[in-house]
């Protein structure tokens, strides 16, 4: 086979997996802020819990790292809902720099927790046989993990396509997304609707955590590290979209992917640059609004 | 009502006093001089503490060219580390790459640079708000500090230029092992632009600048050019933090790209939140309190200094929004409404 | 003579829904003209559209015989069209005073001074307590606006439009929300603006309008359905009908 098809294939691949991993980071992230305009720069710490937890339960308790990964999931859902009635609720009304500057806070004592409990050394975590180890198809072996990532992707993917578009609770999500005003004077309970989707958002960006275990390693600077991608991924799919989050989970990652390949050094620049070209010509984002 | 009862020279006085109020405002309030008294006074209390000094006043600095921005403009940038470290580039390379070691005209040109890329980003990036400028300010200054690392041969990269000698301040003075040259000449350049900063506040541009941050929608309608007003304020706010960067490289004898560190946006705004926002002297409290305290608590243990800022910070926010001068604030009119009761 | 202001065509949808279609307006020098309609009907959008927040579709609008369309809403303030907010938009944590003296700053360029201070103009502060004066507002001069009951809001809103100057003024329901004990202040203003200004009032009480008003413009589903003098329009079936509800559209609320 050519050289450069071994190439793009590869970029392809690899490029899916991270797109994945961002797709399901960060969609929790773009329903919230579309629905509630709240923004949320813990949504990274979120993450990094869920990683953290399934450092825990595969380590400590023995437990397999796919159940792991959704109980951790459920786990840090669950928590994230006190968070967002107790505190979020507070600052719905506030204006952006207020919530920018809570929600940090709420990172960083995250991340300092974190380094208390589990130290500051990345951390990995045992994987079963099936995920180790590669998928040869001739001209090139693809690790085996990241092709469960794709194929969880795509799994979770289809999973929120139905419910967004095709059940009732999801027809009320993109109404309260559109016209807040008019959901609530059509009866639609929007503060219920967001605890709910808040708290599938976070267990959703857990599980992302959890798998980015074996991708990057996990380490208490996560929640950083990675939030500023998550909201590049959110700012540029345009807030409130699945397909918005997806398009630029696809973009972003394969373009960072191909930067990387090809350019070595320069690569890290890609996801900039895109991010700033598309921001200007689209400031809402792919599929944001307005 | 009232008002039809009142004599003409009656009507006259509350016009009177009315004018006298903002006639009167911009002028010197002996509070004022508090600020540079401690700063002159720690000099003489804490002479082995002059190198930390210095980085306080430059800190201050950076939280005043901060504050232009944010605090009066009410632009939320999370990039703003950019500036800095193009003041402490511009330094820094000047003086390893080609031997520009004078110290007050290398302020001059990185306040010059940094302005001008303020112009640049402010021209394209302030025709958006929210999330979206939050996005575009942040990526601009994570992209210079990946341009710097790309070409870490020439910038030093993370390592950084190390082994900057820059020559003595007009010529006279020398620089002393424990930093008390470079305090004076720190705190006296923070002294001269916030001069200017003050003078800019309180001028008609100033006012406008606020008119932009309370209700941008009626700017627009009494014919206010918004977006040059706000190009203009980011350029300044870019050149004065390009001066702190400046002494930053100066009083250190040494940049790395750290300086464009997301962290320096962060640490800022936090400072500047602590102190209060658009309050001139909220960058003095602010960035005094929290260097003060990193000092002295990041010591002990970087995690729990950690989390006490971000306990800080959501503490701050749920109870004391306009920081520690606005806590003031209350207080006084506490103690006001306390003492006029009969 | 030239029309102080004039509509040529304004177009304009939300997505889907068009909100205004092809109205045409004309304002004279010194014109007192209501415009009417039920809600939704697109008064404020008009406004919006003739004061350059919105962009038309299509359509022109001219100043004063100048072609206005591609200039910016705050250039459009500055040549003289000056508008107040159904809802007041205030600077609410500025004294009345600073409020005024933003829009005076604005208007003769006295704002792009960054080097002297604001209280050095004593030609502005006297304007500004001039307006006050005026408006009987001088007693809350150095008050915060969001300390101003809201009738003493409202006034601050018009006062700041009447410092800029205006050629042509937009008034959108300026005495909505106020009080009846106070909406006669609102209302003594308006009637006792300067001659020379070409006065636009959306307005829905209909004792203000007749007062007010030598012309009459009724809008429904964001289209000019009649235009003309009071009385005309009293006696006019449609708009009797678009009133009551009888046979003009089917449930003639939109959103």
């Amino acid at each position: 086979m050519p050289h450069f098809v071994i190439i793009a294939v590869s970029i392809l691949f690899d490029g899916l997996a991270y797109a994945m991993f961002l797709f399901i980071t960060s969609v929790g992230l773009s329903v919230t802020m579309g629905l509630m305009g709240f923004v949320n720069l813990a949504h990274g710490a979120f993450a990094m819990a869920g990683g953290y937890v399934v450092v825990t339960l595969t380590r400590t308790l023995g437990i397999g790292f796919v159940p792991a990964l959704a109980i951790s999931a459920v786990v840090v859902g669950a928590v994230s809902v006190v968070f967002e009635r107790f505190l979020y609720r507070r600052l719905y009304k506030s204006n952006d720099l207020e919530q920018v500057l809570l929600t940090i806070g709420l990172a960083f004592m995250a991340i300092a927790t974190a380094t208390y409990f589990y130290g500051p050394i990345p951390k990995s975590v045992p994987l079963p046989e099936w995920l180790q180890g590669d998928i040869n198809l001739g001209f090139r072996s693809f690790p085996s993990y990241r092709a469960f990532l794709i194929v969880l992707g795509v799994v979770l993917i289809a999973v929120l396509w139905y419910g967004f578009e095709r059940t009732n609770i999801g027809a009320k999500i993109r109404a309260a997304v559109d016209n807040r005003r008019m959901a609530e004077s059509v009866g639609i309970n929007v503060d219920l609707l967001f605890t709910l989707t808040f708290a599938v958002g976070s267990g959703l960006a857990a599980l992302g955590g959890g798998l980015a275990i074996q991708l990057f390693g996990l380490s208490p600077n996560f929640a950083v590290l990675y939030l500023v991608l998550f909201l590049i991924v959110v700012a540029v799919g345009g807030l409130g979209s699945l397909k918005g989050t997806l398009l630029a989970a696809l973009v972003l990652g394969i373009f960072d992917t191909a930067g990387k390949y090809l350019l070595a050094d320069a690569g890290g620049f890609f996801i900039y640059a895109v991010t700033v070209v598309v921001l200007l010509i689209k400031p809402a984002g792919f599929y944001g609004r307005e | 009502m009232a008002a039809s009862e009142r004599t003409i020279p009656d009507r006259k006085a509350t016009r009177e006093r009315a004018a006298e109020y903002l006639l009167r405002r911009h002028r010197f309030r002996p509070a004022e001089a508090l600020p540079w008294l401690i700063a002159i006074a720690v000099y003489f209390v804490f002479p082995d503490r002059m190198t930390f000094g210095s980085q306080v006043v430059i800190m201050v600095m950076f939280a005043l060219s901060l504050d232009l921005i944010l605090g009066y403009a009410g632009i939320v940038t999370l990039g703003h580390a950019a500036f800095f470290g193009i003041g402490a580039y511009t330094v820094g390379l000047g003086a390893a790459r080609l031997g520009w070691t004078e110290p007050i005209s290398g302020l001059f040109a990185a306040a010059i640079v940094s302005a001008f890329f303020g112009f640049l980003t402010g021209w394209f990036l302030l025709r958006y708000r929210g999330l979206t400028l939050l996005m575009l300010t942040l990526a601009t200054a994570i992209m210079l500090q990946e341009a710097g690392n790309l070409r870490s041969d020439f910038s030093g990269g993370y390592d950084g230029l190390p082994g900057l000698v820059f020559k003595p301040v007009l010529g006279l003075f020398d620089y002393d092992l424990y930093g008390h040259t470079n305090y004076i000449y720190a705190l006296v350049v923070l002294a001269v632009v916030f001069f200017f900063v003050r003078r800019i506040v309180y001028s008609p541009f100033g006012q406008a600048l606020t008119g932009i941050r309370e209700n941008v929608r009626r700017m627009h309608a009494i014919g206010s050019p918004v977006h040059r007003r706000l190009v203009t304020v980011y350029t300044i706010g870019a050149g004065i933090a390009g001066i702190a960067g400046a002494l930053f490289t100066q009083t250190n004898a040494y940049v790395t790209l750290t300086v464009f560190d997301f962290d320096n946006s962060a640490k800022v705004m936090v400072m500047l939140i602590l102190g209060g926002t658009g309050r001139l002297y909220g960058a003095f409290v602010g960035a005094v309190v929290y260097m003060v305290l990193e000092d002295k608590l990041s010591k002990l243990s970087p995690t729990f200094w950690q989390f006490g800022i971000g306990l800080l910070l959501v503490l701050g926010v749920l109870f004391a929004p306009r920081g520690l001068l606005g806590l003031l604030e209350n207080a006084g009119k506490y103690l006001s409404k306390f003492r006029s009761k009969p | 003579m030239t029309a102080a202001l004039e509509v040529q065509g304004f177009n304009r949808s939300f997505g889907a829904l068009p909100v205004t279609r092809n109205v045409n307006l004309t304002l004279e020098r010194g014109a007192r003209r209501a415009l009417i309609g039920p809600n939704g009907a697109g008064k404020t959008t008009l406004v919006n559209l003739i004061t350059g927040a919105l962009k038309p579709s299509s359509g022109r609008v001219l100043l004063n015989g100048e072609d206005i369309t591609a200039v910016s809403q705050s250039q459009r303030a500055r040549r003289g069209l000056a508008r107040t907010f159904q809802i007041n938009q205030l600077f609410r944590g500025l004294s009345v005073l600073e409020n005024l003296g933003l829009a005076i700053g604005e208007r003769d360029g006295h704002s792009n001074n960054m080097w002297r201070a604001i209280g050095s103009n004593r030609a502005v502060l006297d304007e500004a307590l001039d307006h006050l004066e005026s408006l009987r507002l001088v007693d809350d001069a150095l008050k915060l606006v969001r300390e101003l009951p809201y009738g003493r809001q409202r006034l601050v809103e018009i006062a700041i439009a009447l410092a800029q100057k205006p050629r042509v003024l937009l008034l959108d329901e300026p005495a909505a929300g106020v009080p009846s004990s106070e909406s006669h202040l609102i209302l003594d203003v308006v009637a006792s603006l300067d001659p020379d200004i070409a006065i636009l009032i959306i307005e829905h009480d209909m004792d203000v309008v007749f007062r007010f008003a030598k012309q009459i413009t009724v809008m429904v589903q964001g289209a000019v359905l009649v235009e003309g003098p009071p009385d005309e329009i009293m006696h006019n079936e449609q708009v009797r009908a678009v009133y009551l509800g009888q046979e003009y559209g089917h449930g003639a609320n939109h959103g």
